[in-house]
């Protein structure tokens, strides 16, 4: 009995984004509070972006769920921080591709220049878990769009 | 214990999912389906698919008599008294919605009161949030026990006069918690409720006598029972729904319709507009037959040492969290340390055994227990102690996994 393909899904970038949260916690002054669950799963996260000038500032979170999610909402506020709100639309976009296994490099960004989100390529393999995946990235999306 | 000749009635086990056996640990969910069902559903269509209660032809003929055929074994199966008290549904959330509907809204008003429990589903809870926001009635929870189960001294304390409906499930699907029916009805009638049940987790598993437990209303799905979805049966006391209105209109449900005005049918009908759930019904019936052969007292005792022995051996491993009552249903509710339920199940189905994780429909539960979501087996009569052991080996791998990797 040995796991099949777990590996894939489960890489060390992963586990350690989710031993060790980036940006994890409470933004000071002003911001954007956007809070979103899985209503199948039960995750749930508590996103706050500070939006000057159309450029995310800076971006934290609360919440709970499986190491994808939350790990997934680490990777994702690592990448947005500093850049215009278009292209975080656009980053989401690709990130949405990549989960669905269509090619998602666009003309300025591609996957793997942009950091650890990479590692959860694996995720498309497991149907079942992209909602994981995705769950702080439409977060960010309708934050962005309430501004 | 039921043997090996059990799971080979079941073509869908004999596969491998992930190059590993498939161990089938879901059947709280859905149960999956025998030969046989199959089999009456291919029939059915291949040989006698037809609209039943109106065709002089044949075929409309055959359709008809499986059709209430069904009905009657479901009849038979649950004791109730006759067939107006059975009506089809799509399953067990839209059997309690027609009580919901077309009982508790005409008949509840402000000061009224509807008792629950906190480890129902929440389809025996919001159907009943609609009808207090209607209504005016409020909803009042009987709490839980340490270790799960709820006393019937609360259970007393807290049905009086002002209650209309008590709501309850007979087995918790997170906790398998069997709920004591009978005494919980007579403390109901005591004060002039009525006691609505779900039966959606104890009909699959146990012999359920409406008469004997003297419940007004009783809800159960096909699919959990070896029968097919969308299908599901609502029992009702014949006086009870001889008094109610039918929560859908149209065809089939009619006896006169005028331009201004129309009569329903008699009981059970009125209450199944529309082309019914024919094939389902059928399935139903064979699933009926099927379980009736193998005996619900063998299922029960089946289960019960199977739950028994994967208690057991699940308490074994190190970290791990069970949740609900030592003397339980054939499932077992558990977290496995820090590892996420999500992760477990997903590491659990890369060997081959499929378990569920999440909030199993029953959100406050989850808040009494404290948790955000939880893993769950469930057995089933194809279940044995191989499928136990191949869980519990299974569980030790995805803890040294994560434990290396977190």
């Amino acid at each position: 009995m040995s796991f099949n393909n777990l590996d894939t899904l489960y890489r060390q970038v992963i586990m350690d984004h989710y031993k060790n949260p980036r940006n994890r916690g409470q933004l000071e002054g002003d911001h954007i509070t956007v809070e979103m669950n899985n209503p199948t799963c039960g995750d749930r996260i508590d996103l706050q972006l500070k939006i000057e000038d159309g450029v995310v500032q800076d971006a934290k979170y609360e919440g709970e769920g499986c190491s994808i999610s939350m790990s997934s909402a680490s990777m994702m506020t690592q990448v947005i921080i500093g850049k215009p709100v278009e292209d975080a639309i656009k980053i989401s976009h690709m990130f949405s591709d990549m989960m669905l296994g269509n090619d998602a490099d666009t003309n300025e960004y591609k996957i793997e220049d942009l950091g650890d989100i990479q590692a959860l390529q694996g995720v498309s393999k497991f149907p079942a878990r992209i909602k994981c995946a995705t769950l702080a990235w439409k977060a960010m999306e309708q934050g962005v769009e309430k501004e | 214990m039921l043997n090996e000749e059990v799971r080979k009635q079941f073509p869908i086990l004999d596969q491998e999912v992930n190059e590993h056996r498939l161990v089938y640990l879901d059947s709280a969910a859905t149960s999956q389906k025998p030969s046989s069902v199959i089999h009456a559903l291919s029939e059915y269509y291949e040989g006698y698919n037809s609209n039943v209660h109106r065709g002089v032809h044949t075929l409309g003929t055959r359709a008809t008599e499986g059709y209430e055929g069904a009905r009657e074994k479901v009849k038979q199966f649950i004791n109730a008294k006759n067939i107006k008290e059975v009506v089809f549904t799509r399953g067990t959330t839209t059997a309690i919605n027609t009580v919901a509907h077309s009982y508790a809204r005409e008949n509840l008003s402000e000061g009224d009161e509807i008792v629950l429990t906190k480890m129902e589903h929440h389809s025996n809870i919001i159907p009943w949030q609609q009808v207090a926001k209607v209504t005016g009635a409020k909803l009042k929870y009987i709490p839980l026990q340490e270790d799960g189960t709820i006393s019937l001294d609360d259970v007393r304390e807290l049905v009086t006069s002002k209650t209309k409906i008590v709501a309850m499930s007979h087995v918790s699907n997170v906790l398998g918690t069997i709920n004591p029916i009978k005494e919980v009805t007579k403390i109901a009638h005591d004060n002039g409720a009525v006691i609505v049940v779900d039966g959606a987790q104890s009909v699959p598993h146990m012999r359920v006598d409406v008469q004997d437990l003297d419940v007004d209303f009783y809800a159960f799905s096909g699919h959990k029972m070896c029968g097919p979805t969308g299908i599901g049966v609502l029992y009702g006391k014949q006086s009870l729904l001889e008094n109610m209105e039918p929560v859908e209109f149209g065809g089939e449900m009619i006896d006169f319709v005028n331009l201004y005005d129309s009569t329903w049918k008699e009981l059970p009908w009125k209450f199944e507009g529309g082309t019914p759930i024919i094939a389902g019904a059928i399935g139903l019936g064979a699933a009926i037959d099927f379980l009736n052969e193998i005996g619900m007292e063998n299922i029960e005792k089946h289960e019960e040492e199977l739950a028994k022995y994967a208690l057991e051996q699940m308490e074994t491993i190190d970290d791990i969290t069970i949740y609900g009552p030592k003397e339980r249903a054939g499932l077992v509710t558990f977290n496995l340390g820090d590892v996420h339920p999500h992760d477990a199940a997903t590491a659990l189905d890369s060997l081959g055994i499929a378990v569920r994780a999440g909030h199993h429909c029953a959100q406050p539960l989850m808040k009494e227990l404290q948790v955000a979501a939880t893993a769950r087996a469930s057995f089933y009569l194809y279940n044995s102690k191989q499928d136990v052991d191949q869980l519990v080996e299974g569980l030790r791998k995805t803890k040294e996994y994560f434990g290396d990797v977190f």
